[in-house]
């Protein structure tokens, strides 16, 4: 790791800490854990959307599939969440493969169209399937984490606990995208054709890191299913995926930075129009708008431009 | 080297290739002509496994490319140039090169890529200058240069190429060219597909006519320079009249 990029993670690491200690407020840590679970979420699919350029409407279902798959094991068959969480992770990852085997030849458009069918058969097999998911009425008593001596019970150990995987998933994706893989992701979204001239496998690859995003979301759906201990079919439904795809295009296309951006903004927005009562959602849509039509190359990328512009300005600029 | 017999390509039901057969022998420079139309991408992507639905045979080194996917065939030693020259724009110049030795990546061969690396980068001093640079940045000769040096970082004993000429200035024309001859001189067997007939028959030992899917000619390159025949089979009047004050 070069030298800037310890800087920002150590950045990182000490505003979790800071964060972590200072903020007493029960509310304020629980706004916060979400953002980063969100976090996750949009870091899984900006890997598949943002770098390899294949869209995918149904990642909710990856979602549902982590926080179902913990909540049955754990309630029902009195599994360990340590021990549900690679079987979540499993399942989703072979849904994935399996879904994506056949719609991945897709692209454009089309594959934004299977994806979707995808998700919302996976959302009505999460409601309809009563006996199994608690159905529409939701599932409740999923056990909340404990490791040793360490229960994750208390909001602020939770908080801490999503931040580490959050880190951890931060590192690795960037690690991904600097690699061999990562340059072969992005030939592959410039062009499959040139990108199978040098000798890439795209559908291999494509169907790699499908699977990959597939498991982040399961690790999302895993953390969000034991701390809320509540889970129903609603929050996994099409404007979930609609959701995840707008904190990436929001936060900016192939940025691990911009998928924490994203997913800030989509969480705290909602708690922040609260006061417009009944006009929140209006001002929500206003709001994606202006950032769209100003920042059409999202927020990280929008926000870096600004910088540079500002710079020039004042004649401290760069060169180029 | 290359042989391919009776091929025949298909895009749906519509037949682009009606049944070619040529050759490319070790350390020659074959080049394929013929107007818009005439198959000669189709071949190329034929050979190199784009186009997976071809009846007929092609052996590379005797051995069959039948339902061989892009990435064996890079791996056997064939590498494309593709055509409009299909750089990755966002990605640096470097990022590029690389990428043409990704399959050569999970061999552990790094010290022998970051050597092929400075090759290439000697070969076009201008991609050395560049190489922090977005593809995208680049002028048509240079991604040019790039695509090129692109396809040698998989170390292939054949290249193929397909148009390399297109839309650059003549004098960049010549360049590219002088370096195909300097790569063959080194070794490399190339076939380069080309529209720009003149040019290509200059340097070439050996050329192929195309003609609507179906080889109309071939011989020796400097017989066909002077063939009337070259003329008339893909640019249907007198090229010196067509090249009246373009070269």
């Amino acid at each position: 790791m070069s030298i800037p990029k310890i800087l920002i993670y150590g950045f990182f690491v000490t505003a979790v800490l800071l964060i972590g200690y200072f903020v007493e407020n029960y509310y304020y840590l629980q706004v916060l854990t979400f953002i980063g679970i969100n976090t996750l979420l949009a870091l899984g699919l900006n890997m598949l959307m943002g770098y390899a350029g294949q869209i995918s409407l149904g990642h909710g279902a990856f979602y549902g599939i982590g926080a179902y798959t913990t909540a049955i094991l754990t309630v029902n068959y009195q599994f360990s969440p340590w021990l549900s969480l690679p079987c979540a992770i499993l399942l989703a990852v072979t849904v994935a493969f399996l879904v994506g085997l056949p719609t991945l030849k897709l692209s454009g458009y089309y594959l934004g169209m299977g994806t979707l069918g995808f998700g919302m058969i996976a959302f009505i097999i999460f409601r309809e399937w009563t006996s199994l998911t608690g159905g529409a009425s939701g599932f409740v008593g999923i056990p909340s984490l404990e490791a040793g001596f360490i229960s994750f019970s208390s909001a602020r150990n939770y908080f801490f606990l999503v931040w580490a995987v959050v880190l951890i998933n931060l590192i690795v994706c960037g690690r991904m995208i600097q690699s061999r893989m990562g340059r072969a992701l992005r030939a592959i979204h410039d062009s499959e054709k040139a990108a199978m001239a040098v000798g890439i496998n795209t559908m291999h690859l494509k169907l790699q890191i499908f699977v990959f995003s597939a498991a982040v979301g399961a690790l999302a759906g895993f953390l969000y299913a034991h701390y809320i201990s509540f889970i129903s079919p609603g929050t996994f439904d099409f404007l979930a995926s609609v959701r995840m795809v707008t904190m990436v295009v929001i936060g900016g296309m192939a940025s691990i930075w911009g998928a924490l951006l994203g997913a800030a903004l989509l969480t705290l927005l909602p708690e922040w129009l609260h006061a417009f009562a009944d006009f929140e959602m209006i001002v929500y849509g206003l709001i994606m708008m202006i950032v769209m039509i100003l920042l059409p190359r999202g927020l990280t990328r929008g926000l870096l431009d600004l910088y540079e512009k500002a710079g020039e300005g004042t004649g401290k600029g760069h060169d180029n | 080297m290359l042989r391919v017999t009776n091929l025949k390509c298909y895009y749906g039901r519509i037949m682009a290739i009606k049944g070619i057969s040529l050759s490319v022998r070790q350390g020659e420079l074959i080049t394929l002509i013929g107007a818009n139309g005439s198959g000669k991408s189709t071949l190329l992507e034929a050979i190199c496994g784009i186009l997976p639905t071809w009846k007929g045979e092609i052996l590379f080194e005797e051995e069959s490319l039948k339902g061989a996917d892009p990435p064996r065939i890079v791996k056997k030693g064939i590498s494309l140039v593709p055509e409009g020259r299909l750089v990755f724009p966002p990605l640096s110049v470097t990022d590029n090169l690389k990428l043409g030795a990704y399959t050569r990546f999970r061999q552990k061969k790094h010290t022998q890529i970051a050597e092929d690396l400075e090759m290439v980068k000697e070969l076009f001093p201008i991609l050395a200058e560049r190489a922090a640079q977005p593809a995208g940045t680049l002028s048509g000769g240079e991604q040019q240069m790039l695509a090129i040096g692109r396809a040698l970082m998989s170390h292939p004993r054949l290249l193929a190429l397909d148009e390399p000429s297109m839309g650059l200035a003549p004098l960049m024309v010549e360049k590219i060219l002088d370096t195909l001859l300097l790569l063959k001189q080194q070794g490399l067997t190339i076939l380069l597909v080309e529209q720009n007939a003149q040019a290509a028959l200059k340097i070439a030992d050996r050329a192929y006519v195309l003609e609507t899917g179906k080889i109309v000619l071939q011989g020796p390159a400097r017989d066909l320079l002077s063939d009337v025949e070259v003329k008339r089979a893909y640019l249907g009047k007198d090229y010196e009249e067509f090249y009246d004050g373009r070269e």
